[in-house]
């Protein structure tokens, strides 16, 4: 089917929506330490802010067991705008991630339903097209919005119907959604979602330079893309989840009514 | 008001025939008085409780009117286990007689139907990604087929937008024989259906009309008609007896509504709807570099293209891309209607509510720090402001709330 129509932008303000996947049972076993990926983020995100002043950042974590907005560089409360200063952005992150990341280990602590791989990426995605909306509703003058997931856990099945719904309303409102993978399989649901909404899917070989991936691929605001060339999706898998979390199939059978 | 002054306020062609014979006189309408007559800005003012005139505020208004409507149809759906049709095949009959050019609507009834149909079409095929469309129009009492059923938006906005012009008189009967002639031949697993917006009061027939209902009705086609002027005795039969709905405009706004409330599935009549499983299969896209031969081309192609997965060639299996298939899922876990939450809670102080919409972020408080109108999901009991309500259940199809909570989920889990 075909991918997302192009829309034209006049000019380069954009809206950067980080999904930042903060699962602790993918983050244990991963090769790049949580804390050096974050130092890469960071500079990502200063860099976004440097590029363009009316850019704005919004970050949300994806957690196991719960999802929560960690930063939003429009919010009055980022320190320096009276100073003049660059807004304090790593200090107010840090403090909120952390605080995050222990209330979530605490609401994992009530369940006992064992080590989730995957973390909850249909929550976050829907937040951050609420958000979204709320920026397509301030007036004619907004930001030009796009979702960046940074997602390493595996893909849940059980969130195959809640990321498609995500994944269609972007597409109607003409939001891309931009993925950096960096786990170790491809991740299916990561492939639609930037295939059907007109975005960048990128599975970085070397972790070492993510930042570098991450300043070349997903820094450029959707006007300029017109003039790169961003990676392609290669043979994007399109097979059916069943709507029940079973294996995919190729040829499965559709009922007529619901 | 003298003659001159009345040339410069008047605008259309109707006036100069006022002004041809009434000179100086001001017999006809002036140009102010037309305009404030189309306009009707009285109807965007209300009384207040103290009878003062306060201008309608259309926030509200419009959110208690999407309330309604989601309270209607999730009422329907629980009472009766009711089925919907996923693959439909809708025809669409446009009325363009002499009744289409009356100017009740602005610019005229014909040109907002054109654009309200336009608006429709995208909407369908969002909805029911698995459908087919056609349009026929009925002028001079012919019925003729604008563009045949197919799946392509695009394909029938430019038939329609290429013809517009009214004229004669309108026949009902003459538009469902040749609707009738087409639907026939749809499999049993489709559901047919017919949506007529017909502005005519009456309808000029070749023969007996109440034999072709009859024929639609034997055929299982629903008819639903929208009327644009007034309600018609034929039309109300019409719907009555294939199980359509019958719906009169009020004013343009309502008449979008009506339009847009046939873009999801309706109700499938339980026992002509049969549930077949149909087998459909999921092509593989395959890379970049690879070649193959085009099916429908029938010649050799480089680059991504599609191999059916049964035999990579051509079986005449239907094939469908996963995602084209999931857009129909939400229909079949729709989200719950969120409740609004009472006054009397949230000015309760020993009730903590949050100061933001946990979607957007959007400031719940009213100016005064007072917590402000809001919503909230019955299932995992997150507040949402009244935007991101109509948001969720409109298009998202998706709780921020219960996607974000893993125990939220594992406890409906286990309920089911």
């Amino acid at each position: 089917m075909a991918s997302a129509p192009s829309k034209l932008y006049a000019d380069d303000v954009s809206l950067l929506v980080v999904l930042l996947d903060t699962n602790p049972f993918f983050w244990s076993s991963f090769s790049l330490p949580f804390s050096k990926f974050l130092s890469h983020v960071l500079s990502f995100l200063n860099s976004i802010l440097l590029l363009n002043q009316f850019n704005q950042v919004v970050v949300i974590a994806t957690g196991c067991n719960s999802c929560d907005y960690i930063y939003d560089s429009s919010s009055a409360t980022s320190t320096g705008a009276e100073s003049g200063r660059m807004p304090a952005l790593c200090s107010d992150l840090l403090r909120k991630l952390d605080e995050f990341v222990t209330r979530d280990q605490q609401l994992g602590e009530k369940d006992s339903l064992g080590p989730t791989t995957s973390s909850l990426l249909s929550g976050s995605l829907s937040m951050a097209l609420c958000y979204i909306q709320k920026v397509f509703r301030s007036g004619p003058l907004h930001p030009q919005p796009r979702i960046l997931c940074l997602q390493g856990s595996t893909d849940g099945p059980e969130q195959y119907v809640a990321i498609m719904n995500a994944i269609f309303s972007a597409q109607r409102s003409m939001v891309p959604i931009d993925s950096c993978f960096m786990g170790s399989n491809n991740s299916a649901f990561l492939q639609q979602a930037s295939y059907i909404t007109g975005g960048v899917y990128q599975k970085p070989q070397q972790l070492d330079g993510l930042f570098q991936y991450l300043s070349t691929v997903f820094a450029t605001d959707l006007h300029s893309r017109t003039f790169l060339r961003l990676p392609k999706s290669v043979g994007v898998d399109f097979r059916a989840s069943s709507v029940f979390g079973q294996p995919q199939t190729d040829v499965p059978s559709a009922s007529n009514v619901k | 008001m003298n003659n001159g002054d009345g040339k410069r306020w008047n605008g259309g062609g109707e006036e100069d025939e006022d002004e041809d014979e009434d000179e100086g006189s001001g017999g006809g309408p002036d140009g102010w008085q037309i305009t404030y007559a189309d306009e009707r800005s009285w109807e965007s003012l209300q009384e207040d409780e103290s009878g003062l005139l306060r201008p309608i505020d259309n926030k509200i208004l419009y959110h208690a009117q999407y309330r309604r409507r989601i309270r209607s149809l999730s009422s329907q759906a629980t009472t009766a286990r009711i089925q919907k049709g996923l693959i439909r095949y809708l025809f669409v009959i446009i009325d363009l007689s002499r009744a289409a050019s009356e100017t009740d609507f602005r610019p005229s009834r014909m040109v907002v139907v054109a654009k309200l149909v336009e608006a429709f079409i995208r909407e369908f095929f969002d909805q029911n990604p698995l459908s087919q469309l056609g349009l026929v129009s009925v002028k001079d009492g012919v019925a003729q087929c604008l563009t045949e059923l197919g799946g392509s938006p695009e394909s029938h906005v430019k038939a329609l937008m290429g013809k517009l012009e009214c004229s004669g008189e309108s026949s009902l009967q003459n538009a469902l024989d040749l609707v009738h002639g087409y639907l026939k031949q749809i499999p049993s697993y489709g559901h047919r259906e017919v949506l007529v917006l017909y502005s005519a009061l009456s309808t000029c027939d070749p023969g007996d009309i109440m034999e072709t209902i009859q024929k639609c009705k034997n055929s299982k086609i629903r008819c639903s008609v929208i009327g644009l002027s007034a309600e018609l005795f034929i039309c109300k039969h019409l719907c009555q007896e294939t199980g359509g709905l019958y719906s009169v405009a009020l004013d343009e706004r309502h008449v979008k509504e009506l339009i847009l409330e046939h873009a999801p599935p309706p109700p499938a009549i339980a026992e002509f709807a049969i549930a077949n499983l149909l087998k459909m299969g999921f092509p593989q896209r395959a890379a970049e570099s690879s070649i193959a031969i085009c099916s429908c081309h029938k010649e050799a192609k480089v680059g991504g293209g599609y191999t059916c997965p049964r035999c990579k060639a051509l079986c005449g299996l239907t094939l469908i891309s996963s995602p084209h298939l999931a857009r129909s899922y939400h229909h079949l876990f729709p989200v719950v209607p969120f409740d609004e939450v009472p006054p009397s809670f949230l000015n309760d102080a020993h009730n903590r509510s949050p100061r933001s919409c946990f979607g957007c972020q959007q400031s719940l408080l009213n100016p005064g720090n007072k917590p402000g109108l809001r919503v909230s999901c019955p299932k995992c009991k997150q507040h949402f402001c009244l935007d991101c309500d109509i948001y969720i259940h409109e298009s998202l199809h998706n709780c921020p709330g219960c996607e974000s909570f893993r125990h939220s989920k594992s406890a409906i889990a286990s309920e089911e």
